[in-house]
């Protein structure tokens, strides 16, 4: 649980993300899924652009003349495609300015996590230089006005010679040649952009690039819908011989143009320099106090590779041996990318809270919060269990828990191992166990609800054994500001629990024949 | 929700961004110009002169026959002067440096003036040499702007001077 300034962030932000879930369903809420829009709308932009290139001429004088040609004449594909083109791009800018502001306040932005945030800083420059060139090129009265906007503030910078403003001077002035190179850099900067956006997502494992079908088909059902209803307009030929006056803006691509006309150049560069670099220097201000890095245990690791399947921040890699075991392959943890979030602890076929002999090891174990310690915390924490029916909670850091009676935090539910779940059940520790995640489809750690759920269902390894009553097993995804339906859910599961019919006293100590088949099993 | 309903409400919803998202792609405009106005841009690029001087015999004949050229230039150019007179008002009169790291380059500018609609009158006046007095290339205009256009005043020496577009 997260508390002050950072707890006010995430509960915020939870609230809105809740407010989401009832409108479109947690499968659909595309506050969930923000980067994975992100992609979908890029390819929709990426898509109409190469049609509308089939039609567009880039000449000075044509360029105006085909686009009101195609908006016209073929203005039920070609016009459709215009405006895709353009509300796909701002819905694009939307879209990346709350999946930013989202990551900031779950927090997701430090520690380990700078990367994703560092190689995000460029791409909100790259998506507003090609919404910028793009309006350039319809050599409308705002493109015109776009035009002489940018160049001049770009003049201000010594570094070119020439003023390109120039080039805006008068009719005569204007030149095809300038025009090819916008029409360059539209291509050529939506493709720098793909390729950041390619490496912004590299240390994010099966990173979600594509939303959920429903929520893909809804957004480009509504963009198609949308673009018959409103179709994307231009706002006159453009006539360097006169200024432009009263424009029609677009606030998500070009909101800070009518600032640009008021403010002096140097204050636009030096505040977007500090934008820029403040922005991009968040991770460290201040860093993140960071758990330590899982550990890897030789003795206890054949090189089975769940671990590395499962973590959601691939920092966990397949290498060969070096203790000379056999078996081809161990695991090593690269420092630099864990996130301490325990899911690979709990992918582990070693996690077995059965152990009995020595010290209850496991073949990579986080160093702040190992195995033994998570035991022992549930040993502890259900021996405090009181009543008849006693339900023992393995709750999220990040989720609806708060501190009580029977509540055991994990910075992640899959850091528990199903032979936990197992474990509680079968050595009586408790009449059910509770999993309180966080909010569905938002998991702190990217994967752990996916996992928790598929080894709960067992159609992922590790499984949950067959012999665990799953009737005595709950899941409840909650987000921060969900305290009261997870505590409703944790009130119905006691419900039901007092109805299922009274089996015989579970088995509280185990004799070393079932101690076996238990070791067998794992 | 049934599944149905939670579907509606999540394409209706959807919908609604995304028409919203398309309003703003285009409204509410603004005002680029006030009203009543007009613009005059200056902008050219022009080379001020080079301090030059004819080499001795003595020293030409110490240079290798190729290099034997009669005047040597520094390669740094002078700053040039322009005035800019609206109404008998001095709106500019500032000296132009010229560009390039090794001041080699012309001397560059590139103003706007936002004036009224109507009729004005224009004077400028270039130096080609900052240091010094009176002017190498002057020009008086009357102009008349209508609302909205846009003046541009460009210079060619080639040409006779200032050009008014
Ligand atoms: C073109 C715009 C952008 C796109 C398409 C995009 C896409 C994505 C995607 C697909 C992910 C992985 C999500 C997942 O699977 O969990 C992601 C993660 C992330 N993004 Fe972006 N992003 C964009 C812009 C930005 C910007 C501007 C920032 C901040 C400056 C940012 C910060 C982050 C962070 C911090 C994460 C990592 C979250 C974590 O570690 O769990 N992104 N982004």
């Amino acid at each position: 649980m997260s508390t002050g300034f950072r707890g006010y962030l995430r509960r915020g932000f939870d609230r809105l993300e809740r407010a989401g879930d009832v409108v479109f369903g947690p499968d659909a809420n595309p506050l969930a899924q923000l980067g994975a829009l992100g992609w979908f709308l890029f390819w929709i932009v990426a898509a109409t652009g190469i049609y509308l290139f089939i039609f567009f001429d880039t000449g000075v004088v044509n360029a105006y003349a085909s686009v009101e040609w195609l908006s016209d004449a073929h203005w039920f594909h070609a016009g459709v495609a215009r405006s895709l083109h353009r509300y796909a791009s701002d819905l694009m800018v939307a879209v990346m300015l709350i999946h930013l502001v989202r990551e900031f306040c779950l927090d997701r932005y430090r520690g380990v996590r700078w990367f994703s945030w560092l190689t995000g800083v460029p791409l909100i420059w790259f998506v507003y230089i090609s919404g910028i060139t793009g309006y350039w090129l319809v050599w409308d009265m705002l493109a015109q006005y776009v035009a002489v906007t940018s160049t001049e503030l770009l003049d201000w910078l010594p570094i070119f010679g020439e003023p390109i403003a120039r080039n805006f001077l008068s009719p005569e002035a204007l030149s095809g040649r300038f025009f090819t190179l916008m029409v360059f850099l539209h291509i050529a900067i939506p493709l720098i952009l793909l390729l950041a956006m390619w490496i912004h997502i590299q240390r994010v494992s099966r990173a979600r690039v594509n939303p959920a079908r429903p929520l893909a088909a809804m957004v480009l059902g509504s963009l198609i819908l949308v673009a018959f209803v409103l179709p994307a307009q231009s706002q006159g030929p453009a006539d360097l011989a006169r200024e432009p006056t009263e424009l029609g803006i677009d606030w998500f691509l070009l909101p800070l143009y009518p600032l640009i006309n008021i403010l002096p150049p140097g204050v636009i560069w030096g505040g977007a320099a500090i934008f820029t670099v403040g922005f991009a220097a968040l991770p460290w201000l201040p860093a993140q106090r960071a758990n330590r890095a899982a550990e890897v245990f030789l003795d206890h690791c054949n090189g089975c590779a769940r671990c590395v399947e499962d973590c959601p921040y691939a920092a966990v890699e397949l290498v060969p041996r070096t203790d000379g075991a056999p078996f081809p392959h161990q695991v090593a943890v690269n420092a630099g990318r864990c996130v301490a979030c325990g899911i690979c602890m709990g992918s582990c076929p070693s996690s077995s809270p059965f152990r009995r002999v020595g010290d209850l090891l496991t073949g990579i174990d986080l160093p702040d919060y190992p195995l033994k310690e998570l035991r022992e915390r549930v040993i502890s924490g259900a021996l405090r269990l009181e009543g008849s029916i006693r339900i023992l909670t393995l709750a999220c850091e990040h989720g609806a828990a708060r501190p009580g009676l029977g509540t055991v935090f994990l910075p992640c539910v899959a850091m528990a191992p199903p032979s936990l779940i197992d474990f509680i059940l079968s050595r009586g520790h408790a009449d059910g166990v509770c999993v309180a995640g966080c909010a569905e489809e938002r998991c702190q750690n990217r994967l752990g609800i996916e996992w928790t759920e598929a080894r709960f269902a067992r159609t992922r390894d590790p499984y949950l054994r067959r012999r665990v009553p799953r009737e005595r097993l709950v899941t409840v995804w909650a987000g921060p500001t969900e305290t009261a339906r997870l505590e409703r859910e944790r009130v119905a599961f006691a419900d039901r629990l007092a109805a299922l019919p009274t089996e015989a006293p579970r088995v509280v100590r185990q004799s070393d024949p079932e101690r076996v088949l238990d070791e067998a099993a794992m | 929700m049934t599944g149905i309903a939670q579907r509606i409400t999540a394409a209706l919803g959807t919908l609604a961004i995304v028409a919203g998202v398309a309003v703003l792609s285009a409204s509410p405009s603004v005002r680029a110009l006030p009203e009543g106005m007009a613009v005059v841009k200056l902008s050219f690029s022009h080379g001020g002169p080079r301090n030059c001087r004819e080499l001795s015999a003595e020293e030409l004949s110490d240079l290798p026959a190729n290099m034997r050229r009669k005047e040597v230039c520094d390669r740094a150019r002078a700053p040039i002067y322009l005035e800019l007179d609206l109404n008998g008002t001095t709106m500019l009169a500032e000296e132009l440096p010229p560009s390039g790291i090794a001041d080699d380059g012309p001397s560059r500018i590139y103003r706007r003036f936002m004036v009224s609609a109507g009729t004005h009158q224009v004077a400028i006046r270039l130096r080609e040499r900052a240091a010094g007095s009176g002017f190498d290339f002057v020009a008086e205009r009357q102009i008349t702007l209508t609302e909205a256009q846009s003046l541009a005043i460009d210079f060619r020496p080639e040409t006779g001077g200032f050009i008014f577009n």
